[in-house]
């Protein structure tokens, strides 16, 4: 028993080689963003406050794909998206398509407890926000020189790019395979928390898929795909967005615990199993304190802290095997 | 052989009629023929009727139930697999005016149409949604070509209009999908300033006999929930199992606001075991993962389709109000609800046909 906090910055074919650059400020992020939650649980603030507060850090942190630092749609664009619920009420809300909205995450709480609705998008959601007065910025907040660069390298490449991911053409294996893409989205960002009472929240938050079609909507704001959480445990999942839609991976680690009674861990390594290989991760705590970060891809940025002082901040080495 | 069973919280008979119809009603029907092998098909128009529903406007529902199935059938009889027949079903369904989906959506609080739909086949579990559509005739077929001819799951508008012109399916001004009654019923709802359920009178009026005003819709008081989306389940006989489920949304809603059709889990789910397709209040669909539940207790609990509506009906939506179609891979078919009726009509190869309000 006790508080846990798990965190992530996306899920995906992270190379062992990923240049000290670019790893070392997503370490540098993760630990910050970790300290934030740690600080806010141990002040006694409720989880569903606490996911906030760390998914807005992440947000804020321009090189996870959330918030600044959003990877750009086909058009130069940013299309954000987020959700949020917390575990007991299982009150939850989501948002998709924003443009302008600096803190996603925190429009979705909104759209939870000041709306009779869970999901909001697009003209909808960005009207909403101005009715709230929630902080908004211009498009160039969003957009940053990498990820144009990497719109760029992807319109040449003429395909959806990984974040991280070399250009590589997917090998035709079958018939789903044929179609032309990468569809997978890394550096989502997701946070889970909970408290020593065993209330449990989670929230996950995305700027999607670099060089996607404008409109298209992946797992992160979809309750049950991207986020879970009710009194068993509070899940953020990241990775390939279709697969973990037909997944309902984040469900799926609350329901085999429910339905199977298997502990966390076991829940979320049976759930990832299930998904084909190099196309999920996912972070959950436990009402008891337990941590589960699991994935089935190279790698996928993620940091952890428990009560009992465990704290890990770390990209490869799923514990998995 | 046929084997019908049903259950309710009130008083109803063992032919599917619920002879009198009590608030908070529950009831899970369960229809078995013959076991692996043979196909089943259930469509849904909606569940949460009022009670004072006039008897024409019964009447044209039932119809409309009753043709949509025997499209079904005669298809299934054809050997068409049933992701196909889900589909031609739901765009019947859409194309006729009667039920809130295509044309005959209810409307914004613009005084427009903004339609979603899903769609899942079980063997692979492929899917494909789409929201926010205002020009495209029938959401259902363009979510099926989300599926199978974009690397993504999910569109809305304003890509899922280009996609649906890439695509070349048919499109038609706004004005096709607004039915004078509609307008109407936008009326009344602006003058109650409420979300409207389509048949529900506002609260505000004399009429309500049995209408709740205290409905919550995630945490906040709201007088009115989910009207008529409309949805199709079928079982092959190869034992493929699909599901598909299209509407128009809350009467008066605010524009970009998302409901459970277009969500996978939520409104629409099918697997190898199941096909799934659940209407109602929206935001208890979306916070129960329902149309995922059925199959969830069936593959992680091992219930058998009956027990698993049952079950989720039971347990998984708390206070909200919905209702449930669904079909094994073993060719049975089940529908459950909480709510005081839910149009719906569903056959099996076994020559059973029941079409139901109550």
């Amino acid at each position: 028993m006790g508080w846990a906090i798990a965190l992530h910055g996306g899920a995906g074919d992270i190379p062992h080689s990923l240049p000290p650059d670019r790893r070392l400020p997503r370490e540098v992020g993760l630990r910050h963003c970790l300290d934030v939650g740690i600080a806010a649980l141990k002040a006694h603030k409720h989880p569903l406050d606490v996911v906030e507060l760390v998914v807005r850090e992440l947000e804020n942190y321009p090189h996870f794909n959330a918030g600044k630092g959003s990877v750009l749609t086909s058009s130069g664009t940013v299309e954000m998206e987020a959700s949020i619920m917390d575990g007991k009420s299982k009150k939850c809300g989501a948002v998709s398509g924003l443009s302008t909205v600096v803190n996603a995450v925190s429009l979705a709480r909104l759209v939870m407890e000041k709306t009779p609705h869970i999901y909001l998008g697009f003209h909808g959601a960005e009207a909403f926000a101005r009715d709230q007065g929630v902080e908004t910025a211009d498009p160039s907040y969003f957009i940053t020189p990498e990820n144009i660069e990497r719109l760029k390298q992807a319109q040449d490449a003429n395909r959806v790019q990984i974040d991280y991911t070399q250009p590589v053409q997917k090998e035709a294996k079958d018939a789903a395979a044929t179609i032309p893409n990468g569809d997978s989205q890394i550096g989502t960002v997701g946070c889970v928390a909970v408290d020593s009472e065993g209330n449990l929240a989670s929230a996950t938050s995305t700027g999607g898929l670099v060089n996607k079609m404008a409109g298209r909507i992946g797992d992160t704001p979809i309750i049950g795909a991207g986020t879970y959480a009710n009194h068993l445990c509070a899940v953020s999942a990241t990775g390939k967005g279709e697969a973990m839609i037909r997944g309902t991976v984040a469900r799926d680690v609350a329901a085999v615990m429910e339905f199977k009674g298997l502990s966390l861990k076991e829940a979320a390594a049976y759930v990832i199993d299930q998904v084909p290989p190099g196309n999920a991760g996912l972070v959950a705590v436990s009402s008891t304190g337990e941590i589960a970060t699991v994935f089935n891809t190279t790698g996928m940025f993620r940091a952890c802290a428990s009560e009992d002082g465990y704290s890990e901040v770390a990209i490869w080495d799923s514990p998995l095997k | 052989m046929t084997m019908v069973s049903s259950e309710a919280v009130g008083e109803y008979n063992r032919n599917g009629v619920l002879t009198k119809s009590i608030k908070g009603a529950r009831r899970i029907e369960y229809f078995v023929h013959g076991g692996m092998g043979a196909w089943a098909i259930a469509v849904h128009g909606g569940a949460g009727v009022d009670p004072n529903l006039p008897k024409e406007r019964q009447d044209e529902a039932k119809r409309l139930l009753t043709r949509c199935l025997d499209i079904g059938i005669s298809a299934l009889r054809s050997n068409v697999p049933a992701i196909d027949v889900v589909e031609l079903v739901v765009r019947e369904l859409e194309t006729d005016p009667l039920f809130n989906s295509g044309r005959g959506s209810a409307l914004t609080e613009k005084g427009t149409v903004e339609m979603e739909a899903s769609i899942m086949d079980g063997p692979k579990r492929r899917c494909g949604a789409v929201s926010g559509l205002t020009t495209v005739k029938n959401p259902i077929s363009l979510a099926r070509l989300v599926m199978e001819k974009s690397p993504h799951s999910y569109l809305t508008t304003p890509g899922a209009e280009e996609f649906a012109k890439k695509q070349g399916v048919e499109m038609v001004d706004n004005d096709y999908f607004i039915t004078e009654d509609n307008v109407g019923m936008l009326k009344l709802a602006k003058e109650a300033n409420s979300i409207l359920f389509d048949y529900r009178i506002p609260t505000v009026g004399t009429c309500g006999a049995a209408v709740d005003s205290h409905l919550q819709m995630n945490g906040l008081p709201i007088s009115v929930y989910a009207p008529e989306t409309v949805g199709c389940v079928v079982v092959d006989k190869e034992g493929r199992c699909a599901a598909g489920t299209s509407t128009g949304g809350l009467m008066n809603k605010m524009s970009g606001r998302i409901g459970d059709s277009p969500i996978i889990g939520a409104g629409t789910y099918a697997c190898e075991l199941c096909g799934v397709s659940c209407t109602g209040e929206g935001e208890a669909i979306i916070r129960s993962t329902l149309a995922r539940d059925v199959a969830a207790v069936m593959e992680y609990k091992g219930l058998n389709l009956h027990e698993a509506v049952d079950y989720v009906i039971k347990n998984r939506l708390d206070e909200g109000k919905a209702g449930l179609i669904a079909v094994s891979k073993n060719g049975e078919v089940a529908c459950g609800f909480n709510t005081t009726g839910m149009f719906r009509g569903c056959a099996t190869e076994g020559g059973f046909m029941e079409v139901g309000v109550w």
